[in-house]
């Protein structure tokens, strides 16, 4: 598992990749941004989740530097101990919430993924 | 292109219209506003119905065709318009485009939505289905991102966490005179303050509730509309847009840029810009979105919104810019393919001098309506015929 980011033409990345840029250009190559730190941008604490998601849930949208480019991407906390400016990782968890619960067929997509712990 | 006049219009009660399902809002709301612009359901020639999720949340599908039937309206050509929240929004598009390209001279918009039947985990869960995978799988909800923007907004622009509270008590104030509206309670800011927290720093008087309603339209070229009043509203200017699906990807999370483009869009097509604009209904989904729609429609400068609200400029009786004299979402409710629709049904009545005791001075009006958070929007203008 990786966190996959893609980079495309004109050196932008994005979180997650898509067939295009944000300039328009094409994918050169995918970056793990599991293995980067990133900084806190915002964050809140959900009370009301939907079925199959932990209660309460803290969330946070992140911004990492890989190499002087910026890319953000959102997920979740491990801790509602958490200030916007603060320091995480991606740390590996194997179900963010539980597949089927909710009204995604399971089968379309992914369940695993990273939560974000301040370093 | 052919001028386009809106001639009835109509809302079901909003709120939890227990044993009524989709379709008998539609076909309510439906008869209603033929009645209203004196249409017969044979004279109509194209049925557009705004929905999200019938499907997923009754499992009826096949709405358009059903509401035709119900009302007697074929062999009208039909079809159903989903855009998640701005449904009804993009109603008013497709059929303003049906009636501007000389496709339709009579076409009648119905939106409407049956939520409450589901919990609120369930409905929740439906409306974050329009997230994308790596955004689903954190189990975020649409109130997440709204509690994520405003703590960013609140953070970088100094702005007082009362200032949105001010949005809820005004808005609910508004809703005091909407006898259709689901709630008719006024609030004080300190009530808004200390209800539970829903998505930190938001809580439950940020947030509309859950709904059924429904609401429609009947859209006519100028030239039929004449045949049947003299009184009758046109649509200046209309546009729709949309931002990144995944809504972290935005270069400013305080930017709706479906909002900016929509607005500039239907700002060129009227010939008017914001100052000509004397009411607006706006999609207060949750109070932050009011202070972004408000910037993003060239109403306050960008993380200012805040000041006007706390100004009073947006109240309804004493302000430059009433915003939400229906009562808005918040208070109002939002059942999804019916919002965009009813937004533009208080504009109607408001620049038709039928909005009673929620009447104020206005020649031209604005409606938004925002779909996902931010993720498709639809801007209308519409003017009180000269």
């Amino acid at each position: 598992m990786t966190m996959e980011a893609y980079r495309y033409e004109d050196g932008s990345i994005s979180y997650p990749g898509h067939p295009r840029g944000p300039g328009g250009g094409e994918p050169v190559e995918t970056i793990d941004l599991s293995e980067y730190t990133a900084e806190v941008i915002t964050w809140t604490t959900s009370t009301a989740t939907p079925p199959g998601v932990r209660e309460p849930n803290t969330l946070a949208i992140v911004e990492f530097d890989v190499e002087g480019e910026s890319v953000r991407a959102i997920g979740q906390a491990t801790t509602d101990e958490i200030e916007t400016g603060d320091e995480v990782e991606p740390v590996y968890v194997d179900e963010l919430r539980e597949p089927g619960a909710g009204i995604r067929e399971p089968e379309s997509q992914d369940w695993d993924g990273y939560r974000f712990e301040p370093v | 292109m052919e001028r386009v006049a809106i001639i009835g219009a109509s809302m079901t009660q909003f709120g939890q219209r227990e044993g009524e399902w989709v379709m008998d809002l539609l076909a309510e709301a439906g008869e209603e506003c033929l009645e209203d612009a004196g249409v017969e359901a044979a004279d109509v020639e194209h049925l557009y119905v705004s929905n999200m999720a019938s499907g997923e949340f009754e499992g009826q599908t096949g709405v358009p065709n059903a509401l035709a039937h119900d009302l007697q309206a074929m062999p009208a050509y039909t079809q159903r318009v989903d855009q998640t929240s701005s449904s009804g929004g993009a109603g008013i598009f497709a059929a303003w485009q049906s009636v501007a390209s000389g496709a339709s001279d009579v076409t009648l918009l119905v939106g409407g939505e049956k939520m409450t039947h589901r919990s609120t985990g369930e409905a929740t869960d439906v409306i974050a289905s329009l997230t994308h995978p790596v955004e689903y799988k954190t189990g975020v909800t649409l109130p997440s991102f709204a509690g994520l923007t405003a703590r960013h907004y609140l953070e970088r622009f100094d702005a007082p966490r009362e200032s949105l509270a001010k949005v809820a008590v005004k808005n609910h104030k508004n809703g005091l005179d909407n006898p259709k509206a689901q709630f008719q309670k006024e609030i004080d800011e300190e009530t808004a303050l200390e209800s539970p927290i829903i998505a930190d720093p938001l809580r439950l008087y940020d947030f509309c509730p859950i709904t059924d309603g429904s609401a429609a339209l009947l859209l006519c070229s100028e030239d039929v509309a004449q045949e049947y009043t003299d009184d009758y509203v046109v649509i200046s200017g209309i546009d729709g847009a949309t931002d990144t699906h995944v809504v972290h990807e935005r270069e400013d999370p305080t930017v709706m840029g479906g909002v900016v483009e929509s607005g500039k869009g239907a700002y060129e097509m009227s010939g008017l810009e914001p100052e000509d604009i004397d009411v607006a209904e706006l999609h207060d989904m949750f109070t932050i979105l009011e202070f972004l729609q408000m910037e993003g429609l060239g109403f306050a400068e960008q993380g200012e919104a805040w000041k006007l609200v706390e100004e009073g400029y947006t109240e309804r009786d004493t302000g430059e810019l009433p915003v939400n004299t229906s009562g808005g979402l918040k208070s109002k409710g939002h059942p999804l393919g019916a919002s965009g629709v009813a937004q533009a049904v208080e504009i109607y009545e408001q620049l038709m001098g039928e909005a009673g005791p929620r009447q104020v001075d206005a020649n031209v009006g604005l409606a938004c309506n925002v779909g996902g958070f931010g993720n498709c929007v639809i801007t209308t203008i519409m003017e009180a015929a000269q």
